[in-house]
């Protein structure tokens, strides 16, 4: 494998007294589709949040395309990073939430021109024919001036899809991007995952209880429970032939489908 | 009816110095609303502590104080003149009603959800961009209706300048009444009445951003 786009080592969180990660080890291949499964409460948001900067770690490091996310060079050694620093790191990573986001005061075509008008310094005409060419891509090239308010939940999360895409992340993160989703309209989300998935280029964490989906599209599922990664491996032997206890038990939770596929 | 248009012509002397008042005093207080507001959100700890400050003296003695410190005790004590009682006027309103309104500006940034700011970092917006993109058109379209009311308060509090002798409306109507006692009743009725056509844009102007607000806000 060519370097990770994502290192994680030996990385703890503690919020207070609790610690939720204890000791991640981790790295993502540069175009690595990774589903991340386990129950709830068992750390899967904060790491993908401590990638995104939006948390720091309690100790140890985590580097992105080879540079460390949270210390930076200077005279004196490594020390704790700067906001110019972490803008300089934090392009390469976009995000997808759970509750979408949007900017609720922006149409949808302007939630995808501002980042990169004001933050990449692209043209007006260039952030616009991007932004419209990635709506397109999710299906949303009919609703470009509407506002968020207007659309449907599966709508709103392709819209934050395109507005991510648009800024052409080397890794994307997914927190459970189809949770707060009608059941109804998981479909046409996974479908844009999918194809994203396809294309190749861009690795990909996907937090996700879409147990069929993780089997379809991922490269490689990691199991965490209670702040370590207990299971690593392809999905075909950690979904299609769970080993541990705790992982069956997991599992059997979803009972959708079977797994036993090849 | 002839003494009503009389008194009439008498409070319309009057006119020029209350709008002059409610004019200065909406575009400072809401500078200052912004500025301190801003502070108080701010995680620089100083500025913080010292806007506090301010926005507590401000709101925790009274306007007509104030207006007396600015127009009597200021120029007493410090040799400090603000050049005419009318700005010593419009500095108390405006701080005054600045302490009140910046906290809307404090609660109505706080008021926006946290996952605004979260996708703006997503999108590497820096830390002013996400203020002036993202945080402030929401948090500024929460506050609007509230702010609407302190600019009605506002014009009600300008009638409190002709206590340092300031020639507003009410200034005239009470000159008038001291020279025809008997009139005191349909002097004041129209004093009052002259406030409620000057309150009718702002009234407007409140309903209309109560409509405003409700479209193009994440609460959380
Ligand atoms: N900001 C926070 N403050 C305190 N506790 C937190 C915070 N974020 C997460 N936690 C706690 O950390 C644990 C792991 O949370 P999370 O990473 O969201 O798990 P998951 O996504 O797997 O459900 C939970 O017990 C949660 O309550
Ligand atoms: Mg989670």
């Amino acid at each position: 494998m060519s370097e990770p786009i994502a290192k994680y080592r030996d990385v703890h969180k503690s919020f207070g007294d609790v610690e939720v990660l204890k000791g991640i080890d981790l790295d993502i291949g540069p175009a690595e589709k990774v589903a991340l499964i386990g129950p709830s409460g068992s750390g899967k948001t904060t790491i993908i949040r401590l990638l995104m900067t939006l948390e720091n770690p309690t100790s140890g490091t985590i580097e992105v395309n080879g540079k460390n996310l949270w210390h930076m060079e200077s005279k004196n050694g490594l020390v704790p990073a700067n906001e110019k620093y972490l803008r300089e790191v934090r392009g390469d990573i976009g995000m997808v939430f759970q509750h979408f986001n949007l900017f609720p005061h922006m149409t949808i075509l302007e939630n995808c021109m501002t980042a990169p008008i004001h933050v990449k310094k692209e043209s007006k005409a260039s952030a616009r024919k991007r932004s419209l060419e990635m709506l397109e891509k999710v299906g949303l090239g009919d609703k470009v001036d509407l506002y968020p308010s207007q659309l449907s939940g599966g709508q709103k999360q392709r819209v934050a899809m395109a507005r991510a895409l648009v800024m052409r992340p080397k890794i994307m993160l997914f927190d459970e991007v189809t949770s707060a989703l009608d059941p109804e309209l998981v479909g046409e989300v996974l479908e844009v995952i999918r194809d994203l998935a396809k294309e190749g280029d861009m690795a990909m964490i996907l937090v996700t209880h879409e147990m069929d989906f993780a089997l379809d599209i991922a490269d490689r599922v990691l199991f965490l429970n209670d702040g370590v990664i207990e299971a690593d491996g392809p999905p075909s032997e950690i979904i299609g032939n769970p080993q541990s206890e705790r992982l069956k038990d997991f599992l059997s939770r979803f009972t959708s489908s079977n797994y036993s596929h090849s | 009816m002839d003494s009503i248009i009389e008194i009439s012509l008498v409070l319309l002397k009057g006119i020029k110095v209350t709008l002059i008042v409610l004019f200065f005093s909406i575009i400072f207080s809401t500078v200052i609303a912004l500025v301190a507001g801003l502070s108080r959100s701010s995680s620089n700890l100083l500025l913080n502590k010292f806007t506090g400050f301010y926005v507590e003296i401000f709101r925790g003695t009274s306007l007509i104080v104030q207006l007396f410190w600015f127009s009597y005790a200021l120029p007493g004590l410090f040799n400090i003149h603000l050049g005419s009682d009318i700005w010593a006027g419009i500095l108390a309103i405006s701080l005054n009603y600045g302490a009140y309104m910046s906290e809307i500006v404090r609660g109505s940034i706080a008021a926006v959800a946290p996952g605004q700011t979260e996708a703006s970092i997503a999108l590497n917006m820096s830390k002013f961009q996400r203020m002036r993109m993202v945080i402030l058109p929401q948090a500024v379209r929460m506050m609007l209706p509230e702010y609407g009311n302190y600019l009605i308060q506002i014009l009600k509090a300008t009638s409190l300048v002709s206590l340092i002798g300031l020639t507003d409306i009410l200034y005239y109507g009470d000159i008038y009444r001291s020279t025809h006692l008997s009139e005191a009743p349909i002097v004041y009725l129209l004093v009052l009445i002259f406030y409620f056509i000057l309150a009718l844009p702002l009234i407007a102007f409140t309903r209309k951003m109560e409509k405003v607000s409700k479209k193009g806000v994440a609460h959380g």
